[in-house]
């Protein structure tokens, strides 16, 4: 396991630094963490990398794993989206991240990976997220005619409508949420020793919590 | 005579069929019985598990992956599990390991057998069906005595699995394994060279390498496509590394080969199982950290420490460090992946579900294009479509 594991750490540095030399306009940042490479890329220049990562003999990465959003509501653009690539060739996985606001469009990267358009489709829905020409900008979770971006950090968990088959209209009705209880929502943080010394709550220990 | 315009048809197919594999709703653009265009409008069964997963503790997160997909619930919580070990840094011990392993093959047992035999029912057999479910109760059985469930089994911890196996279960599924080559042998009799089953699948659906890559495409439906590529083999974890199995590969990518490839992955999981019994090494079955894992119930009787550990870990549970990873396992439908971000607290700060079926779902379109109303029935049933893992 650890043979294997350091095989892929010299792969990964070599893959580093290809990546950073060929596209030093286009990335931000690249690092190594947990055995995995991560770039966040100029947010207008996605495309441009996403196609070099997928064409270019060092990295055939052909296969767009997985596209999601990241919501970071302290940050001034709150939204991440994260490509995760898989090589076959190289067996070797790479994670691009763009970062963007509210209203700022991301390209759209179908013409480069089709298996793109579901994923932009789930982030838009899930985060609201704006991908630039994307073909087809439906929503594709929720229910038909919801509103909101439920995974944004500030959508409360209970949501905003509920759902019930009234049997004088004889239909589904939409009401806004009643909860028989309020929602409860436990801070179990405390200054117990977990895995790692300093942790969130541990300023509770002090009494300046 | 004058000449009449023909127009397009547009149909809605599910989402309460028989065929749909759950709550799946095509919208199909017909041109007489030939798809044009095939839109599914998924999300019938969405119910926001990311979400709420945002809001548990690491171990209570657990069980929500049992209920993506429902077929094969262990091999999603294996990816959860992968995913903590690999943030917190923990090795799982070597019987933990072979348990997992164990559990996983049985859950893609699980797993083709609804496939296949729901697929020849989709296409007109009846009768593998009927027979395939005794053996699947047969392994739920097997998870059952392991877990206490026979679906939702919450077995597979950070950290290693939930309890060691109680004696006797692993004779058992050894007894079951050498009498459930009749089942596959029967099974290929019926199906694999019937000249009904092969008219509605050979040359129907098919997917070429490119496009499988394209797309998206992992398991058993990119192995089809004729890619050799398997996570158990390439991206070991777990101790696949010391097993001894073949990947099956197709050549054509239609619905026959995704058959075929399925067909005889079953073998080769059966000869895991019999390995990973054989070769079944003794020891702990978790790892021995008390702030990760719970204390055995002896302990809590004698130990006010153990005590501790057990409530702290069940009201605050563990810490994760700050950080981000991917882990993915080769689920019985595909690359089956969880995407962890952790803020150093008690609960995921986001935790992204790749699901095979997904993608594959997406190619549906292009896979149907030019076919017949049938042979999307066909498509469907072989790309192996879960609704639990889709919606999410």
């Amino acid at each position: 396991m650890s043979e294997l594991l350091s095989d892929n750490s010299a792969a990964l540095n070599d893959l580093k630094d290809l990546v950073v030399s060929q596209l030093a306009n286009e990335i931000l940042e690249s690092e190594i963490r947990y055995g995995e490479l991560t770039i966040v890329a100029k947010r207008d220049d996605i495309l441009k990398v996403l196609t070099f990562l997928r064409d270019d003999t060092g990295c055939l990465f052909k296969q767009l794993i997985d596209v999601c959003g990241a919501d970071y509501p302290e940050r001034a653009e709150r939204f991440d989206v994260v490509y995760h690539l898989l090589s076959l060739k190289h067996n070797l996985r790479i994670r691009v991240k763009v970062r963007t606001d509210e209203e700022t469009p991301v390209p759209s990267s179908v013409p480069v990976f089709s298996a793109a358009d579901w994923f932009e489709r789930e982030a838009w829905d899930m985060y609201g997220i704006f991908f630039a020409d994307h073909p087809d900008p439906r929503r594709i979770l929720t229910d038909y005619g919801f509103e909101g971006h439920p995974l944004r950090k500030d959508f409360p968990l209970t949501g905003y409508v509920e759902v019930r088959y009234d049997d004088e209209q004889k239909r589904v009705v939409y009401e806004p949420v009643k909860l028989v209880q309020d929602f409860r929502n436990f801070d179990f943080e405390s200054p117990w020793e977990g895995i790692q010394n300093v942790l969130p709550g541990d300023e509770k220990a002090e009494g300046n919590a | 005579m004058s000449e009449q315009k023909i127009k397009n048809m547009t149909m809605n197919f599910g989402p309460q069929h028989p065929a749909a594999h759950g709550v799946l709703r095509l919208v199909l653009e017909m041109d007489g019985e030939v798809v044009e265009r095939s839109d599914p409008h998924i999300g019938l069964l969405h119910r926001g598990t990311e979400k709420l997963i945002e809001y548990k503790s690491y171990i209570q997160a657990t069980p929500y992956f049992d209920r993506l997909d429902y077929v094969a619930p262990m091999n999603q919580e294996h990816a959860y599990c992968l995913a903590i070990e690999k943030l917190m840094g923990i090795e799982v011990p070597k019987r933990g390991q072979y348990i997992r392993v164990l559990y996983a093959e049985i859950g893609r047992i699980l797993n083709h057998i609804l496939n296949l035999t729901a697929f020849a029912l989709d296409v007109g057999a009846m009768t593998p069906l009927l027979w395939g479910f005794e053996e699947r109760e047969k392994l739920m059985e097997f998870y059952e005595r392991a877990c206490g469930a026979r679906l939702h089994a919450n077995y597979f911890r950070p950290g290693g699995v939930a309890a060691d196996l109680p004696a006797g279960l692993l004779e058992d599924i050894d007894a079951w394994a050498d009498q459930y080559d009749i089942f596959l042998k029967d099974f290929d009799r019926v199906l694999t060279g019937n000249r009904i089953f092969k008219q509605r699948t050979v040359d129907i659906g098919i997917v070429s390498a490119e496009e499988a890559l394209d797309w998206g495409f992992t398991g058993p439906n990119i192995r089809a496509s004729g890619l050799a590529w398997d996570l158990r083999k390439s991206q070991p974890y777990d101790s696949y590394e010391e097993f001894d199995f073949d990947i099956p590969v197709g050549k054509n990518g239609d619905c026959y080969d995704r058959f075929l490839v399925r067909f005889e992955e079953m073998w080769q999981s059966l000869k895991i199982i019999k390995q990973a019994i054989k070769n079944m090494p003794d020891g702990p079955v978790i790892v021995e950290n008390n702030k990760v894992a719970p204390p055995s119930r002896a302990d809590m009787k004698r130990s006010m420490e153990a005590l501790i550990h057990h409530f702290k870990l069940f009201t605050e549970g563990f810490h994760v460090p700050a950080g981000e990873c991917y882990a993915a396992v080769e689920a019985p439908k595909g690359e089956f992946g969880v995407y962890l971000v952790s803020d150093g607290s008690n609960r995921p700060y986001r935790c992204k579900i790749r699901a095979p079926g997904f993608p594959h779902l997406q190619g549906i379109d292009f896979m149907s294009k030019g076919h017949m109303l049938a042979d999307v029935v066909a498509n469907i049933g072989s790309l192996d479509i879960v609704f639990g893992e889709i919606d999410r």
